[in-house]
């Protein structure tokens, strides 16, 4: 029983990091209506920038800062450049040119960095550690803090300052947005600011466990089933998605894997988030559209 | 009418999607201190004209072709919305267009912050419109989508009057709503001419109320005025009755 809770657990704690990930696309997709496939590039992009400061021995903070304001200018070219040119095109517009940018992304930090495989060491190591008689990783649970405070920071930011209630605002109908005198462009770029810094996050942590190298992007896909599981426009629901994702994931890949031959981790959250789209369209938490006149 | 008025439109012509010509030729004044009207059928080119005025057209794959808007004697043809609000101008959508998911607070807030007020002035400001709608105070926290229409019209236009506007552009406030706050509606509307010098421009298809309230009409037929005057004037003329119809 003891294994079984600690298998849960650590599904938990793992999860929390998907939810990071999803956050970003949330943040997007709230205030633009856009899913911005580059996020995925933007995790990437950040944590390279990071490593690479870090190895031109860089102390941490600075290098941190650093890549903020990178990550902060790059959310400007994005919104002076590519968005402001497309106001008022379909969403699927919208979503192939944050496919085109993910390339560009990917691209440029190429030709910055280099294809090269980075470590990163965040100082915090992985020995499992036991917290009630469970065998915890201490990594895991960093990582859970570092997202619990993200969420708490965030949604005092959207429910306590007049930038994010007038965030939510455009998420609810930009035209209105637009007619009260609110600056969409401006909040556009505040936005894609809050989604840098956020995948700036999910980079290091996603850096650190698994080495900072292209593939990085791809934690994107794992974003995607706990985004249909929690909703599009719903932080909490990243976060109760990516712990559903990852408590699932691991109890399904030790308790069910062995009849099916294992692996099946990889496959099991898309499985899972079909099940959901079925049930749930809007996901746990989507927003519904409030339906009175 | 005085002599410079707050609003001036000269010959404007509304286009959409570079093809769809929805209104042409549309002259009109707006003077200080006065409710004026613009009535029409289904169609007839009200919100568009309204929506060229306070530049959501362009949001709109829409753009003003020709002609000129001219707002404290200053042309405002290719001004943004917020550079507009900012000035004092503001509109009222059709249809309202409360935030939903934020509470009817958090709606009147949002009309504030144009002007980045200090927070006690902000909450000044809120309590002016619980003023002016005490009703809204009552139900502040509730969720604005939950709330009657009635309700919903008085979060929309009190959300603008949080600018401080000198001149509102109000969509069809009558729409869908019980003649009793019809009438409500356009006592407030009279009551912030009278004492507080907040100028109308009235787009409605109930031209019997909005008349009574109204100190000069226009009358849009198929994209173009047809007629204009004074209240009693309009009244009186046959043009009204016949841009219902069709002719
Ligand atoms: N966004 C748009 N794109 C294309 N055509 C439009 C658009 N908005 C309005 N039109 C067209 O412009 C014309 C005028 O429409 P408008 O909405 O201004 O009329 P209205 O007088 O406000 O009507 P209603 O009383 O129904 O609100 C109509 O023929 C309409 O189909
Ligand atoms: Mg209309």
């Amino acid at each position: 029983m003891s294994f079984f809770f600690e298998v849960l657990v650590g599904g938990l704690l793992a999860g929390v990091m998907y939810s990071l990930v999803a956050i970003g696309f949330v943040l997007i997709y709230k205030a633009s209506g856009v899913f911005n496939f580059a996020q995925g590039s933007m995790v990437l992009f950040s944590a390279l920038t990071f490593v690479s400061l870090l190895e031109r021995s860089y102390p941490f903070w600075l290098a941190f800062v650093l890549t903020l304001l990178i990550m902060l200018v790059l959310a400007w070219v994005i919104e002076r450049w590519v968005l402001r040119k497309l106001v008022n095109r379909s969403p699927i517009t919208l979503f192939m040119a944050t496919l085109g940018l993910s390339y560009i992304i990917e691209g440029l930090a190429q030709s910055l960095w280099g294809a090269q495989v980075h470590g990163l060491d965040l100082g915090i190591n992985d020995e499992p550690f036991e917290v009630l008689g469970l065998l915890l990783s201490q990594f895991d649970l960093f990582a859970s803090a570092v997202a619990g405070s993200l969420v708490i920071i965030l949604s005092l930011f959207f429910n306590k300052t007049r930038t994010g209630i007038a965030l939510r605002a455009v998420a609810d109908d930009p035209l209105a947005a637009l007619a009260v005198g609110i600056n969409l462009q401006r909040l556009w770029l505040i936005v894609w600011g809050v989604a840098g810094f956020v995948g700036l996050v999910a980079g290091l942590l996603w850096g650190a466990r698994l080495g900072v190298q292209f593939s990085l992007s791809l934690v994107v896909l794992k974003a995607l089933p706990v985004l249909i599981i929690g909703g599009f426009t719903s932080i909490t629901g990243c976060i109760v998605g990516g712990l559903i994702i990852g408590a699932s994931e691991k109890l399904a890949e030790i308790f069910i894997g062995p009849y099916l031959g294992g692996g099946i981790e990889n496959w099991f959250p898309y499985v899972l988030a079909m099940l959901f789209l079925l049930v749930r369209p809007a996901g746990l938490f989507g927003e519904r559209q409030i339906e009175r006149v | 009418m005085s002599a410079t008025p707050l609003l001036s439109i000269k010959n404007i012509e509304v286009i959409y999607e570079q093809v769809i010509l929805a209104v042409k030729n549309i002259s009109l004044e707006v003077a200080a201190n006065s409710v004026v009207s613009l009535l029409g059928a289904n169609g007839s080119g009200k919100s568009t004209t309204l929506k060229a005025i306070s530049g959501l057209v362009h949001a709109q794959r829409g753009e003003i072709a020709d002609g000129q808007i001219e707002y404290l004697g200053e042309v405002v043809n290719h001004s943004a919305p917020h550079r507009l609000v900012k000035q004092g101008l503001v509109q009222v959508l059709e249809g309202r267009h409360c935030f939903q998911h934020l509470s009817v607070e958090e709606n009147l807030l949002t009309g504030g912050y144009i002007h980045r007020p200090s927070k006690a002035k902000l909450n000044a400001q809120l309590d002016n419109i619980y003023g002016y709608f005490p009703r809204l105070k009552k139900i502040r926290k509730s969720l604005a989508g939950y709330t009657s229409g009635g309700e919903q019209q008085m979060v929309a236009i009190g959300r603008a009057l949080m600018s401080d506007p000198k001149l509102v552009l109000l969509d069809e406030p009558s729409m869908g709503l019980a003649p009793q706050i019809v009438e409500e509606i356009f006592e407030i509307i009279k009551n912030l001419r009278d004492n507080h010098g907040v100028s109308f421009l009235v787009a409605e298809q109930n031209a019997a109320v909005a008349l009574r309230y109204t100190d000069y009409a226009y009358v849009l037929e198929n994209g173009t005025i047809s007629d204009e005057g004074t209240a009693q004037k309009i009244n009186q003329s046959g043009e009204l009755l016949a841009s219902y119809l069709g002719r």
